[in-house]
């Protein structure tokens, strides 16, 4: 009874290939690439029977690997135009923007060759076929030092018109003690299968406070793979915020690391997906040490025959007394036709400590409804108002004014959308 | 509080080593020999005086696990099992079918006593005559001996082995013998079907009421062997029954497996009430030995309003893999979950239900208390599923776990899968210690460490004791306190 292996799609052999034909000239860390390159090629891309992608059968949808988009000098609307400091990413290459004082910046090749940064540091123990596969063939992206407070836009933008696939790589290093807010914005062509493979690495220094959040509003037709791996100092504080509107496949997947004692951390989604859209929202928080703290809140409004994921995994390890740690996700089905499937998952192995979990799925309150409806509302305004106060409780954790309203803002305008459909 | 107090006191008299069960009975058996292959499927098959349909339902099922390979996603870890170092059928030699209990080997009956199960119906019907507990009694592998045959056959209820069915009640055999876990379900439940040797068979005709408590009692005894019953049960229209099954083995240095398959099918209006207080040998205090226990239990809602509800109070085997589950088909079928998991020592438990809504309008509830010690790991994993067809299903879950000690580990890995809008979900979970202040307020009032302990334990799982039949919720409470043994202090 000799293990079966499956035999390699179309995707996987070309992905094979691309690593093959480009080794010599991949930019720097070639033993962290050889290695991800050996375990991507060993376990292939993620299938059902994989654990954590159960829900997202990427084998299966990851027909094929298409080729690496091109330069581009377009640049259209971008999202959050009123913030000061942007750096523009079209096609996965920088083509515009400046940062401020605090911050140092070097294209990814730069960086890895100068051995100024490494690849993968911020993943802890975590093992993904995603992350690998982006290790081994990444060779847009930059390098960020942050020694000095300030806020950056990053504008991911893909300018088109066929099939091809981005891998950006971006890395940043926070110094002790400074505040750094990062904002990433997605945006890409409707009708267009391009491919996004995106990985952030957070290494957050002692005492820093760090704020993420991520707006994914890529085309309909795009598969969009994010990973945002972060790896917390003493002291230091994070806060993610993933909303995903855009994409016709998502998967947005945190693999958090506790480095130092005292850390904090919060975790939110916002999720509304329609039509035929499926997202994955799965994350890893690893309490490596004692003393942590973690907060997760997701929430997600599905409609049409759309698809929501949510795994989340609370690890705490052996010593890791005291840590203290709260996930909720909560769902909220518009149609019949909508799906929700969640997995809040503890895995514990110290005693002292206080870790709980809770999820919900269902339709809006039909007692709430018709306690606005008697007040005068008509039945889509009050359904509205419910949504938007739904979403809204995993905006909170955005303390910048203007970027949490223009994410409240996309929820009426979805609302208001599929009133008019 | 009396109660507590008890359980304080037994546990004080018993060493970290001492399983209670851990005696073997010196009875001549019958051994088929060691090894699994087509012969020994034939040879078990004949053995029974099975009919033709029945040994190629089994060889089948033999043939298709012979593809199949072992399942390695739970949280337990163990050596490879050699599935041809075992005997697949032992059976006690003297007793063929015994007429009476007079005909029992009286080392036998020594042994049930041993186990404090209440055999003898004279015994019952002399100590309380309100809660009558009709036996059926595995040794091995082989049914050895039914009580209260004739009263329960006055009520119309079929209570008897399963290898006795086969031979009396073919049709009802035929007719759903793996209809719920199929041959073809997962690794352990195909090799059950082509192995099993006995188990109990119980079918309560439409609108019975079961006149009393229903028990099965499994010990595995003989050395090297698979415990492998079959249980099936049958509620028809509007019938009620009430179902306990207690197991235990002998102190053995090797493990012994065990794979059961439980089935059971309720029909319009009927209710199961399934109860397990599974206490197999957990291994010693270094995790040598001790039962594997890879047991595949589904309940079939079939008929509208049925209910099915298990309860379990699970604190033996070195490895528990177990998914009592709820197929809730019928319109407003209701489906319960209630679970005590307590490992100790080396033990590892990764169990948990499965809730499937298929049908309209259903509800489930799960509870499922889990306390890890010593050097253990506890994992709860539990699916709810609601299909499209599901409108207005219901599940409420609950899981909490408590850790004693900083060896141990607790898990929670719930998969909760909603494709209708109607269907409202809630699942929560938590894990925590015993807390100080609690410990702390007992103390203040007089307790010593360990009463406060067992006290705060026991009204940890309050909930789920409260489903155990009255005469197995006392069992079930020192068992606790048992298994707790040497984690505190």
């Amino acid at each position: 009874m000799a293990a079966i292996l499956p035999m390699r799609t179309a995707a996987e052999m070309a992905l094979i290939e691309r690593y093959h034909a480009e080794k010599a000239t991949l930019p720097g860390a070639a033993e962290a690439r050889a290695a991800a390159f050996e375990r991507f090629e060993k376990a292939g891309l993620p299938s059902k029977r994989v654990e954590s992608w159960h829900y997202t059968d990427l084998r299966n949808l990851l027909r094929e690997a298409p080729p690496v988009a091109g330069e581009t000098s377009a640049l259209g609307a971008l999202e959050f135009d009123d913030l000061p400091h942007r750096l523009v990413i079209a096609n996965g290459r920088l083509v515009d923007g400046k940062v401020s004082a605090g911050v140092e910046m070097l294209p990814l090749a730069v960086a890895l060759k100068a051995g100024r940064a490494a690849l993968g540091v911020a993943m802890g123990e975590a093992i993904d076929s995603v992350v690998d596969l982006n290790t081994a063939l990444c060779r847009e992206g930059l390098f960020l030092k942050v020694t000095g407070d300030a806020t950056l836009h990053l504008a991911f933008a893909e300018y088109v018109e066929d099939r091809r696939s981005v891998m950006p790589r971006i890395i940043v290093e926070v110094a002790p003690g400074v505040s750094f807010t990062l904002i990433e914005s997605h945006t890409g062509p409707n009708g267009v299968a391009y491919q996004k493979n995106a990985v952030v690495e957070l290494l957050i220094g002692e005492g820093a406070k760090v704020e993420h959040i991520r707006l994914n509003a890529g085309g309909d037709k795009a598969l969009m793979l994010s990973t945002l791996a972060a790896k917390i100092g003493t002291e230091a504080e994070l806060s993610s915020l993933n909303f995903t509107t855009g994409g016709e496949i998502s998967r947005h997947q945190s693999f958090i690391t506790y480095a130092g004692e005292n850390a904090k951390l919060r975790l939110n989604g916002a999720t509304i997906l329609k039509g035929r859209q499926h997202a994955d929202n799965t994350l890893v928080v690893d309490h490596a040490v004692p003393h942590g703290e973690s907060r997760e809140l997701f929430r997600s409004v599905i409609d049409g025959e759309a698809q929501g994921v949510f795994q989340g995994k609370i690890i705490v390890r052996p010593h890791a007394q005291k840590t203290d740690g709260q996930m909720a996700s909560n769902a909220l089905l518009l149609s019949d036709e909508a799906a929700m499937s969640n997995k809040p998952e503890l895995e514990i192995f110290a005693d002292d400590v206080v870790c709980a979990h809770g999820a919900t799925c269902g339709a809006l309150d039909d007692s709430q409804l018709f306690y606005l409806m008697a007040r005068g509302l008509p039945r889509v305004e009050a359904e509205a108002l419910l949504v938007e106060a739904f979403i809204d409780e995993a905006l909170e954790a955005v303390t910048h004014d203007g970027v949490r309203e223009a994410l409240a803002a996309r929820v009426s305008d979805w609302m208001r959308a599929r009133k008019e459909s | 509080m009396a109660a507590v107090k008890e359980t304080v006191e037994t546990v004080k008299t018993i060493d970290v080593d001492q399983y209670k069960y851990g005696f073997v009975t010196d009875i001549e058996s019958e051994l088929a020999p060691k090894g699994l292959n087509e012969d020994i499927v034939r040879y078990i098959s004949a053995k029974k005086d099975e009919p033709e349909w029945l040994l190629n339902w089994r060889l089948e099922a033999f043939r298709r696990w012979l593809t199949m390979t072992e399942p390695t996603w739970s949280r337990c870890h163990y050596p490879p099992i050699d599935f041809q170092d075992l005997h697949y059928y032992a059976a006690p030699k003297k007793t063929p079918g015994p007429k009476s209990l007079d005909e029992v080997d009286p080392q036998l009956l020594e042994t049930y006593a041993k186990l404090g199960i209440p055999l003898r119906e004279q015994e019952i019907l002399a100590g309380v005559q309100t809660s009558k507990v009709a036996v059926d009694a595995v040794f091995d592998s082989v049914s050895v001996v039914t009580t209260f045959k004739e009263e329960l056959k006055k009520a119309g209820v079929i209570f008897c082995s399963i290898s006795e069915a086969v031979k009396d009640h073919p049709e009802l055999v035929q007719k759903y013998l793996g209809t719920v876990v199929p041959t073809t379900d997962n690794f352990y439940a195909t090799l059950n079907s082509a192995v099993f040797s006995d188990g109990s068979f119980v079918y309560i005709p439409p609108g019975v009421r079961c006149p009393m408590e229903l028990s099965t009692y499994f010990r595995i005894n003989e050395q090297k062997t698979g415990q492998f019953e079959r249980t099936l049960i049958i509620a028809d229209k509007g019938a009620y029954v009430s179902y306990l099954e207690g197991c235990t083995a002998p102190k053995r240095d090797e493990n012994q497996l065990h794979a059961a398959v439980v089935e059971l099918i309720a029909l319009d209006d009927a209710e199961i009430k399934y109860s397990t207080v599974q206490n197999w040998y957990p291994g010693d205090s270094e995790g040598k030995g001790g039962i594997y226990n890879f047991v595949t239990k589904r309940g079939d809602c079939r008929g509208a309003r049925s209910k099915i509800s298990w309860t379990q109070v699970e604190t033996g085997s070195a490895i528990t893999w177990k998914y009592p589950s709820c197929i809730l088909r019928g319109e407003g079928s209701s489906g319960e979950f209630y679970s005590i998991a307590i490992s100790n020592g080396y033990q590892q438990v990764d169990s948990g239900t499965k809730m499937i809504h298929l049908g309209k309008n259903t509800t489930s509830k799960i509870l499922a208390k889990g306390i890890a010690a010593g050097k253990s790991d506890n994992t709860y994993r539990g699916q709810v599923s609601a299909h499209r067809k599901a409108t207005g299903a219901r599940n409420f879950t609950n899981c909490d776990s408590l850790l004693i000690g900083q060896e141990c580990g607790a898990h929670t890995i719930p998969y909760i899968e909603s494709k209708n809008s109607s269907a409202v979900f809630e699942h929560e979970a938590t894990t925590s210690k015993i807390a100080d202040d609690q410990l702390f307020y007992c103390m203040q009032r007089g307790l010593d460490e360990e009463e406060a302990v067992a006290l705060i334990v026991n009204g940890f799982v309050k909930e789920v004791l409260q489903q155990l039949p009255m005469e197995f919720a006392v069992e079930a409470q020192k068992l606790i306190a048992i298994s707790l043994e040497g984690s505190v202090g």
